[in-house]
């Protein structure tokens, strides 16, 4: 598998670390929403398709990335930095996200 | 300043790390391996949106001006620098001293300088057969139309981390942690022998 990074090109899934589900939303740190807590812990989509992703390219320019994975392919759709909006980005693409 | 210390002074029961030829060198010496010791190595790293001020910084103290675009870079022979991730550059020297140079340019408006001068070890991998060393260590593009001279590429060998600039249409610069330092030394040593290697 081979993950184009923005800055680096295409390198092999071996230089990047998975850093967990991108549907993932944080709740503030003072928050007491236990619902909104738990959500973030344990609730995923799983889906079966497409599927927003975290993953650093620890061995290369380690920017952390927002990828678009196909869970049953793994054709990566699309590549982006987190930094900035992180939302913004391919957020769309994964189906029933509310 | 400390007196610098090698890690790849050779011990009795490793020839390989000697000056001189070896592998199957009878047909000719494909690879040349040298330790470069640049006396500076500096990390500098620019606040988002600060880019452009931290490359005119880089213009000033080192002469050197960066090309546009990830990971471009340029040499001089003396001093070096590249992209290795974005807003963020490797700036080496073969003086001592290149960090309180740019103690007055890089501002804390503008971003950070890092010295890495006694956490790295710079391997120079030169001759016809360079690349195709290389390219059974990292699984990147070292033609030259991919990897163009000066410019650097961050990626790692069997989890050690490498800085590569290109600094010749054959010759490599490969800058590792001082830790892993040797061990990336007799590896790349291994992967030379076939061709014929000089350690210089
Ligand atoms: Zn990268």
């Amino acid at each position: 598998m081979l993950i184009t990074c923005p800055y680096c090109g295409p390198r092999d899934v071996i230089e990047f670390t998975y850093q967990g589900d991108g549907n993932r939303e944080r709740p503030q740190p003072a928050s007491q929403d236990l619902d909104a807590w738990n959500a973030y812990v344990y609730n995923r989509l799983n889906p079966a398709g497409d599927h927003n992703e975290i993953w650093q390219h620890s061995g290369g320019c380690r920017a952390h990335l927002r990828v678009v994975r196909n869970t049953l392919t793994h054709e990566i759709s699309s590549v982006a930095f987190a930094r900035g909006d992180h939302k913004s980005v391919a957020r769309h693409k994964t189906e029933g996200k509310s | 300043m400390v007196e610098r210390q090698s890690p790849l002074e050779p011990a009795p029961l490793e020839p390989e790390l000697r000056t001189g030829s070896h592998g199957d060198f009878e047909h000719g010496v494909d690879v040349i391996l040298s330790e470069t010791r640049p006396r500076s190595i500096l990390q500098l790293a620019a606040w988002p949106g600060q880019e452009k001020e931290l490359i005119s910084g880089i213009r000033t103290v080192t002469g050197l001006a960066l090309p546009d675009g990830a990971g471009a870079g340029s040499t001089d022979g003396v001093k070096s620098v590249f992209g290795f991730a974005p807003g963020k550059f490797t700036v080496v020297d073969e003086a001592e001293g290149l960090g309180s140079a740019f103690a007055n340019v890089v501002t804390p408006a503008i971003g950070t300088v890092t010295d890495l001068s006694h956490g790295r070890t710079a391997i120079r991998i030169a001759g016809p057969k360079a690349e195709w060393v290389l390219a059974k260590f990292f699984a990147i593009d070292f033609a030259l139309p991919a990897f163009p001279v000066g410019a650097g590429r961050s990626t790692m060998h069997h989890d050690v981390f490498a800085q590569i600039q290109r600094t010749g249409a054959d010759q490599f610069d490969i800058y590792v942690f001082r830790s892993f330092a040797r061990s990336f030394w007799k590896a790349l040593c291994h992967a030379s022998e076939e061709v014929g290697y000089e350690v210089q």
